[in-house]
């Protein structure tokens, strides 16, 4: 990536332009994630220009590999890109924010009605529609992940620590992160024998 | 000190959480579980809400959480946490771009990460079905009851439509009705 276009030097209006835009991108895309990368292409990409296609492209493969939320990487990759630290830093506000306030007065809501019959009957038929999402997300990651001997190892390694064997999952991550490291090192010593 | 301990647990949810919202609820689970702070109703109940309201399941999940323990600065400190690893890796990531593209470490660990987030997800439908179907405890008596064949319709007709790719929310909202029908009619 070249380093010139993050010196651009940009206007407070410009950073308030950026804050509200991923501010409504934060506020009109529903479950996160992939949800929001067509309204960020048609933000940023088409009426901004602070980013070209193929560019976009690059922070989604970006924000799909790196940790945390899609949404939060994608914002703090294309803030960065047009304004540096402090672009990063108000487009990844600007992501959050909405979140926060709709949350933030929500739950105070939701305590009141937890004692209403009406309320507990739609969350009893809610959870179980939740376990069906999560059934879903389990298929369409289980199609995505590459299939090897190893991701297979990985993959009952992690369920039987975590679900099983109540081993805490922070812990069993580190250690299935350092499985495919040592994994990739034997592939690649073999590699270089041949 | 309640603050440091949310801040730091949401910092090692965010810095651990792959490929969407749902594989870090092994993580959430284990650190409300351990401290006693919501019930496992209670957060089923909230990833609903994260899903029906706009914006990332991580941060609204974050948000909630922090909020219900530790109100408004709760609620500033487990979302900042969360935040932050995303935030600082993508400054690094965004500086380094090329190197960070062809590290061998980084992509031997990703190698690892990508298939255990399936076994996050399978955690978290093994952990959510048990609260969804046999919310008093696993036994033999609970496959006739009622709330049990209610919620297992739900389940699998909520299923099929996901797979044929009904939106979430309308899914949630005719799981929410269905519910609510069930529960006036044979009087849970």
């Amino acid at each position: 990536m070249d380093k010139a276009d993050v010196k651009v030097k940009r206007t407070p209006k410009e950073y308030f332009t950026l804050f509200l835009t991923f501010f409504k991108i934060g506020a009109f895309t529903f479950g996160g994630g992939y949800a929001m990368i067509p309204l960020i292409q048609k933000e940023v990409v088409d009426n901004h220009k602070w980013v070209t296609a193929d560019d976009i492209l690059e922070v989604i493969a970006i924000a799909e590999s790196t940790p945390g939320p899609i949404a939060v990487n994608a914002a703090t990759f294309v803030g960065y890109k047009f304004g540096g630290f402090l672009g990063a830093f108000m487009a990844t506000l600007g992501v959050v924010t909405p979140s926060f306030f709709i949350i933030v007065l929500l739950s105070s809501v939701i305590s009141r009605f937890q004692d209403n019959k009406v309320v507990q009957y739609a969350f009893f038929g809610i959870r179980a529609g939740v376990l069906a999402l999560i059934v879903k997300a389990l298929i369409n990651m289980y199609r995505k992940c590459p299939k090897s001997p190893v991701a297979y190892f990985i993959f009952a390694f992690s369920f039987i620590m975590v679900a099983l064997l109540n081993i805490k999952a922070i812990y069993v991550l580190i250690g299935c992160a350092l499985i495919g490291l040592t994994a990739s090192f034997v592939a690649k010593r073999k590699e270089a024998k041949k | 000190m309640i603050y440091l301990e949310l801040f730091l647990i949401f910092l090692g949810i965010g810095a651990f959480t792959f490929g969407g919202g749902y594989a870090m609820l092994p993580l959430i689970q284990d650190a409300v579980a351990a401290k006693g702070w919501l019930t496992e109703e209670e957060l089923v109940n909230f990833m609903a809400v994260s899903e029906s309201t706009p914006g990332p399941f991580a941060i609204n999940m974050s948000t909630y959480v922090g909020m219900e323990v530790g109100g408004l600065p709760g609620a500033v400190i487990a979302t900042t946490g969360v935040v932050l690893p995303s935030f600082i890796i993508i400054l690094i990531v965004a500086k380094f771009f090329a190197k960070f593209k062809d590290s061998f470490v980084v992509k031997g660990c990703m190698s690892g990460l990508k298939p255990a987030v399936i076994g996050m997800i399978a955690t978290a439908v093994l952990s959510t079905g048990m609260t969804v179907l046999f919310p008093a405890g696993f036994a033999l008596a609970t496959f006739t009851t009622v709330s049990f064949l209610g919620a297992l319709v739900i389940f699998g007709g909520s299923l099929i439509m996901a797979l044929k790719k009904v939106h979430p929310i309308v899914i949630i909202l005719i799981s929410a009705v269905t519910g609510i029908i069930v529960g006036f009619v044979f009087k849970l």
